[in-house]
């Protein structure tokens, strides 16, 4: 069966913004021991992260493709290029960053946000990081924000080796396998015991070149007591060759402890987002997901809460944008190891245009996981017709002590809501995008300003031309 | 003789497959105030949507004139640019925008301009007085969660705001106790005060009426205009009812 890219629908010009490819690192496309260790030898690896990176190779290559979800065949890793990189250093302050590269992010709002006084950016720009700043502040509190490459032969060099790919073993599944064979850049954050970080983290990353896979790797630990907003948005530019992203989040929930992991996602159209995430919660913690997709061609994305200790909790608040030529399969997964635990999800998708959004959620309450709660929720709003909206629960429940809900409903947009808001001289369009725009609001909501003013603008953007 | 506003040519409307309103004729002029009144079923509310365009609402015969211009091929939202308002007699709830970004959005979007937000707060926050609205209303999305009562002061606050030629205020005073009605109808003469704006009152009852001005009444009864008088006809049918206008 063959299959479409659509790469054109909607005007995606401020998000999609190309850049003139003039990497010089760029490597044979196909995949090989030899270019794995090439890899290695770019960053310059310890030699524990070698052998990682050899053995995820032999996973990757005993793994079948997943024969379940969405189609991937029009994914051919012979031709990704695995690792692209500008020919940018890392740099600390933004004055000294290539100008290009200064423009794209000056369209994707990155200076402003800085201004407003969040705590940290590092951008990511295709493979390697190229602006990277902690206000002083933060580093003071004791906070470590740096990039993954630095922090593996760092301060906390044998953190990262003990955490590494723990959560997400190459194993999980052929995407894993090929992420721990080939990752570059992303993000390491340890916020030590106790610490309060009252502004919230960001970092910024896109895809640039075409052909190019990104394989950024997000390796968060909040210790004991501690606290911490990490907000991750993505954007990448649009072409016609099938790209791929297949980066990994761990994120390390300790005693007492709260995260919450904010990400908008808004890959161009022939993007395939397979990405994968999980967070371990400790006794007391708490993992707070918000989490939008929007864009690519197809993606594969379930964030898996793993409730480790007494009384951790979860939740996950989501929406999903599937337009037309988009097969977006996603969910989240909640597993209650211990007694007391409770996870919540919370989730809308939207489909236009004969897009495809299926959610898949997963409960598993293991048979120690007395006492424990968790309540789905899923709101599914189908624009269209030819649009289509699945739903998949899922649960496995081995304790009769535990308190299960589940709700899923699925509509369509009122009649009677748009006439209302026309009736105030608000043009159809725009009466629509405000009532999708309202039916995402779980997530906007919970979102810093900003970026939800960026989601909505999203939104507008694909509801745009959903008339007729 | 006032200038006429509104006219309303032998008028059919249909919805789904009945035929609700049988050769409607109407007018009204700048800044007169009109009463429609009729029993349940009577086809008043039909009446208001048709007016503001309604898609579901569909016009098989005569003519809406607005200004003189024909509104048969005007969307919804450009009559609303135009200059007329239909308060709702069940507002929706809209999540996702508040009701004070949603008015300067609606002011913005009529007007093509960037509306000042320090002026616009003012204003709001005035008018919010007059009906007796906390401040904190402003802030909440659009009649989410609003009992019924705040919601009808929010439709008038709508009004005074967006200023338009012509109220169609569809039910307002309905499910409303006594202070609300005051309320709002204390809203409603500012709106009559502050532009000379022409008002299509549909209710069944009268207690809105109490304190406004009325210059006609019209009764409409199985889809047709049946009576047509000056403001005493409201303190009549206060008396007897619509029964004599059914029989006919």
């Amino acid at each position: 069966m063959k299959e479409k890219t659509w790469v054109e629908d909607v005007n995606r010009s401020i998000y999609d913004i190309k850049n003139e490819e003039k990497d010089v690192y760029r490597l044979q496309a196909g995949l090989t021991p030899e270019i794995v260790s090439q890899i290695s030898d770019e960053k310059h690896d310890p030699d524990w992260m070698r052998e990682f990176r050899q053995k995820s190779l032999e996973i990757y290559n005993e793994i079948p493709v997943p024969d379940w979800g969405p189609s991937i065949e029009g994914l051919n890793m012979d031709k990704i290029a695995t690792y692209v990189r500008t020919n940018t250093n890392m740099k600390a302050n933004w004055d000294d960053v290539p100008e290009d590269i200064k423009k794209t992010f000056d369209l994707l709002g990155i200076p402003q946000a800085e201004r407003e006084s969040l705590a940290g950016v590092g951008a990511q720009y295709d493979s390697e990081l190229v602006y990277h700043n902690v206000k002083a502040e933060v580093a003071a509190q004791g906070v470590v924000y740096t990039d993954m490459e630095s922090a593996l032969t760092g301060e906390y060099a044998d953190m990262v080796k003990s955490h590494f790919m723990k959560l997400v073993p190459p194993r999980d599944h052929k995407f894993a396998a090929l992420h721990g064979a080939v990752w570059s850049g992303g993000s390491f954050v340890y916020v030590p015991p106790g610490v309060k970080v009252d502004i919230p983290l960001q970092s910024y990353f896109r895809l640039n070149a075409p052909g190019a896979g990104q394989f950024e790797h997000t390796l968060i630990i909040v210790d004991e007591g501690a606290d911490l907003h990490f907000i991750e948005g993505c954007s990448a530019p649009k072409y016609n060759v099938a790209n791929l992203h297949a980066g990994c989040v761990e994120l390390f929930v300790g005693k007492n402890a709260r995260l919450r992991y904010s990400t908008i996602e808004n890959w161009s159209k022939n993007m395939y987002n397979l990405n994968t995430k999980r967070a371990r919660v400790e006794a007391g913690g708490k993992i707070e997901w918000v989490s939008g997709s929007f864009g690519s061609h197809v993606s594969y994305l379930y964030p898996m809460s793993v409730l480790a200790g007494d009384g951790a909790r979860a939740e996950f608040t989501g929406v999903t944008f599937a337009g037309k030529g988009q097969n977006l399969d996603t969910g989240a997964k909640m597993v209650h190891l211990a007694p007391n635990t409770s996870s919540y999800m919370n989730t809308r998708s939207i489909s236009k245009g004969g897009g495809i959004s299926t959610f898949r959620s997963s409960v598993t309450v293991m048979p120690k996981a007395k006492h424990s709660k968790s309540s789905v929720s899923c709101q599914s709003l189908m624009l269209d017709r030819i649009s289509r909206s699945d739903t998949v629960p899922a649960m496995d429940i081995r304790t009769s002590d535990a308190d299960i809900g589940h709700e899923a409903k699925i509509g369509r947009i009122s009649d009677d809501a748009v006439f209302y808001l026309m009736s105030r001289g608000i043009p159809e369009d725009e009466a629509r995008a405000l009532i999708v725009s309202g039916f995402a609001d779980n997530v906007s909501k919970e979102l810093p300003v900003e970026y939800a003013v960026e989601m909505n603008n999203l939104i507008r953007l694909e509801m745009k031309g959903s008339i007729g | 003789m006032s200038e006429k506003l509104l006219q309303v040519k032998n008028l059919s409307v249909r919805v789904e497959e009945k035929e609700i309103l049988h050769g409607i004729n109407l007018e009204i002029g700048k800044g007169e105030t009109h009463v429609l009144m009729g029993p349940n079923g009577a086809g008043k509310s039909t009446l208001g949507y048709a007016l503001m365009g309604n898609p579901g609402y569909q016009v098989t015969g005569g003519q809406i004139l607005f200004d003189g211009n024909d509104l048969n091929e005007v969307s919804v939202s450009d009559r609303a640019k135009a200059g007329l308002f239909l308060s709702f007699q069940n507002p929706l709830e809209v999540p996702g925008i508040t009701l004070s970004n949603f008015i300067r959005s609606a002011l913005e979007q009529r007007t093509g301009e960037r509306i000042r937000l320090w002026d616009f707060r003012k204003e709001l926050e005035a008018k919010m007085e007059i009906l007796q609205m906390d401040k904190s209303y402003a802030k909440r999305d659009l009649n989410v969660g609003f009992s019924g009562g705040e919601k009808k002061k929010a439709e008038i606050l709508q009004l005074l705001m967006m200023k338009p030629q012509l109220a169609i205020l569809d039910e307002t005073d309905s499910g409303l106790d006594v202070d609300a009605v005051r309320t709002v109808s204390r809203g409603v003469e500012e709106y009559q005060k502050d532009k000379d704006g022409s008002l299509l009152i549909i209710t069944h009852s009268t207690r809105i009426l109490e304190s406004l001005h009325v210059d006609v009444t019209h009764v409409l009864a199985n889809g047709r205009i049946v009576a047509e008088g000056d403001g005493s006809l409201v303190d009549e049918i206060n008396e007897n009812g619509f029964e004599r206008f059914e029989q006919g």
